[in-house]
């Protein structure tokens, strides 16, 4: 009896089609009954490389959307940007390829009961999965908008069908090249003002997160954020995604990202100790 | 469902139905891995190496792959032996899966007072003590390089335990004489020997141009270093012909559980392949029971040390 990675299944699946997309691969990956329990935030782990590959690890990518009606059936997209061996592995990967994955993994961001103000914030291709969120937040009846960012206008992902489902689109380059100069964080409080926000859903960069949750640290707004960790095994076995933690009692603890996140609210998230080891527990 | 070959196996006075096993840092306490296969079907899942006090380890960066392997650097994170027992222990015996304990320690004392604590709980196979964890912040700690530091945790844990949970010492191949390091531990008690832990390893950042891993150092693993298993375990079985040995070292596939075992290994442990394929452990089991069908094995134990067989 499994409780953890309780509605993850490996399976080898088809690929139906990869388009480029500006600096990234959209994949679409025909996955079947198993979009049924996807669920916004949560990711994927793929072999790469093929069978007499020296790359011995699987790759995590958040998921970016599934549609359970497609003409292919169950569907899963993906948002790729081939920048390691890995990646870029995927991305060369012709329609017809067999892809072994497994999915879904992690925890989902959660999602309200009642109409709410949210605000989805997203870095480079770390917008992928916040359209699919949109959709569902839209379908409850919340307010969507949405600020994306990058350093240039080629690491915007925010495609046409996307921009349906958010009330609002706001996209900030640090080299201006699309939308406003500079970065997401920047009129971010006058934003959450303005438009009552009750709800921020980030996903991209730690450093941008680590940014929001310390503006919003003095708001009500809660902040659920989509973390990035280097892991080895997606699964939870090997240790090596951890991210310090606050615990409800003030302790510390070093969860890991693939089963305790990726989405972790980011007012518990110890940014300052990322990359360090907390003081020895009492 | 019949087996064409009795895959049962022993590592002291344990008996195992099916001779691959978890590597102790590679499944958690089991409760990761039990969606992918059902945890009773593998020859006993070894836990990660815990300690006597909760742990954080190491800062991260704690991964790096390498061509065919990866380094890690985790430095035994775990929620320590009380937690452990209380949680973990009587989980899996629910699954009715067969458990080796395994435990770390920082001085010869810590490994006793781990000792002392499991004499007492049932259901568990036998301990792992692992002495060769590379992941500390002295590496005068590794136990395991020294021959008289071993000998001294091996004899701590044998007194303190009692007569009939078998003892498995976890060394590490980072020794110039690794048969006298396992012949000393044998000496003071210890039941079988768990053969290889990590090989101590480093990559460098080149954009930072520092040692990548938080840790610096980190214990290299995957098929990268199954030839230094295959080594490690052939040349204690030759000078220990009667010790049990529960080889591991970049098991990916039945071939390689079956070289080990060749080589003189009477379990395999299945670690680093279970990161890219959760369900590695049960595949592997399956095509060296078939291996061993096809070599004419009509037991898994006909095959442990066939290699060091005489010419015909």
């Amino acid at each position: 009896m499994a409780t953890i990675n309780k509605n993850a299944i490996q399976q080898v699946v088809t690929l139906v089609s990869n388009k480029r997309i500006g600096a990234y691969h959209q994949i679409l990956l025909n996955v079947g009954d198993v979009v049924k329990s996807c669920r916004p935030g949560n990711f994927v782990a793929i072999r790469v490389g093929g069978d007499s590959s020296k790359m011995i690890l699987r790759r995590a990518f958040a998921i970016s959307r599934v549609a359970d009606n497609s003409q292919y059936g169950g569907t899963m997209e993906l948002i790729v940007a081939p920048h390691g061996s890995g990646s870029k592995w995927l991305c060369s990967q012709q329609e017809g390829a067999e892809i072994d994955i497994i999915a879904p993994l992690g925890t989902a961001f959660g999602i309200p009961t009642e109409p709410i103000n949210a605000l989805l914030i997203g870095g480079g291709y770390g917008s992928a999965p916040l359209f699919g969120l949109a959709d569902v937040l839209k379908n409850r009846g919340c307010k969507v908008d949405m600020l994306l960012g990058a350093s240039v206008g080629s690491k915007i992902y925010a495609p046409m069908e996307g921009k349906r489902s958010v009330n609002s689109l706001k996209i900030y380059t640090e080299d201006g090249s699309m939308g406003e100069t500079g970065r997401v964080t920047e009129n971010l409080l006058d934003i959450v003002r303005d438009r009552n926000i009750d709800v921020i859903y980030s996903c991209g960069p730690m450093a941008m997160l680590s940014a929001i949750t310390a503006l919003v640290a003095e708001t009500d707004v809660i902040h659920q954020c989509a973390v990035e960790e280097s892991m080895a095994c997606g699964v939870g076995i090997c240790m090596t995604c951890v991210l310090p933690v606050q615990n409800e009692d003030g302790t510390t603890s070093m969860l890991r990202s693939c089963i305790d996140g990726p989405v972790m609210d980011g007012s518990h998230v110890r940014w300052d100790l990322v990359g360090k080891v907390p003081e020895a527990l009492a | 469902m019949t087996l064409p070959v009795d895959m049962s196996t022993t590592l002291g006075n344990a008996w195992f139905p099916a001779p691959l096993f978890t590597a102790s840092g590679c499944a958690s306490s089991g409760k990761e891995l039990a969606q992918f296969f059902p945890l009773n079907q593998i020859g006993a899942v070894v836990t990660k190496s815990v300690m006597s006090k909760p742990r954080h380890g190491r800062p991260t960066p704690r991964m790096a792959e390498t061509p065919s392997g990866m380094l890690n650097s985790i430095g035994l994170q775990g929620p320590g032996i009380d937690s452990f027992l209380a949680n973990d222990v009587p989980w899996l015996l629910e699954q009715k899966a067969r458990v080796i304990v395994s435990i770390a320690g920082e001085t010869v004392e810590e490994y006793s007072t781990l000792a002392r604590k499991l004499r007492s709980v049932s259901g568990i196979s036998a301990v792992e003590v692992n002495i060769s964890c590379p992941n500390v912040e002295n590496r005068g700690l590794v136990f395991a390089c020294d021959p008289d530091a071993s000998r001294r945790v091996i004899d701590g844990v044998r007194k303190t335990i009692g007569g009939d949970l078998p003892i498995i010492a976890k060394l590490s191949p980072d020794v110039t004489d690794l048969p006298s390091i396992a012949r000393g531990v044998v000496d003071a008690g210890a039941d079988g020997l768990a053969l290889i832990n990590t090989v101590l390893g480093m990559v460098i950042n080149i954009d930072s141009m520092r040692p990548h891993l938080g840790g610096k150092t980190g214990g290299l693993s995957g098929p990268a270093i199954k030839p230094v298993a295959v080594r490690a375990i052939y040349q204690v079985h030759a000078a220990l012909p009667k010790v049990p040995i529960l080889g591991m070292g970049g098991v990916a596939s039945g071939r390689d559980a079956l070289e080990l075992i060749l080589a003189g290994a009477s379990g395999v442990s299945v670690g680093t392949a279970s990161f890219g394929n959760p369900s590695a452990i049960i595949e592997i089991q399956n095509e060296l029971r078939d291996l061993l069908a096809a070599r004419g094995f009509a037991t898994m134990q006909q095959a442990i040390g066939y290699a060091h067989r005489e010419e015909a």
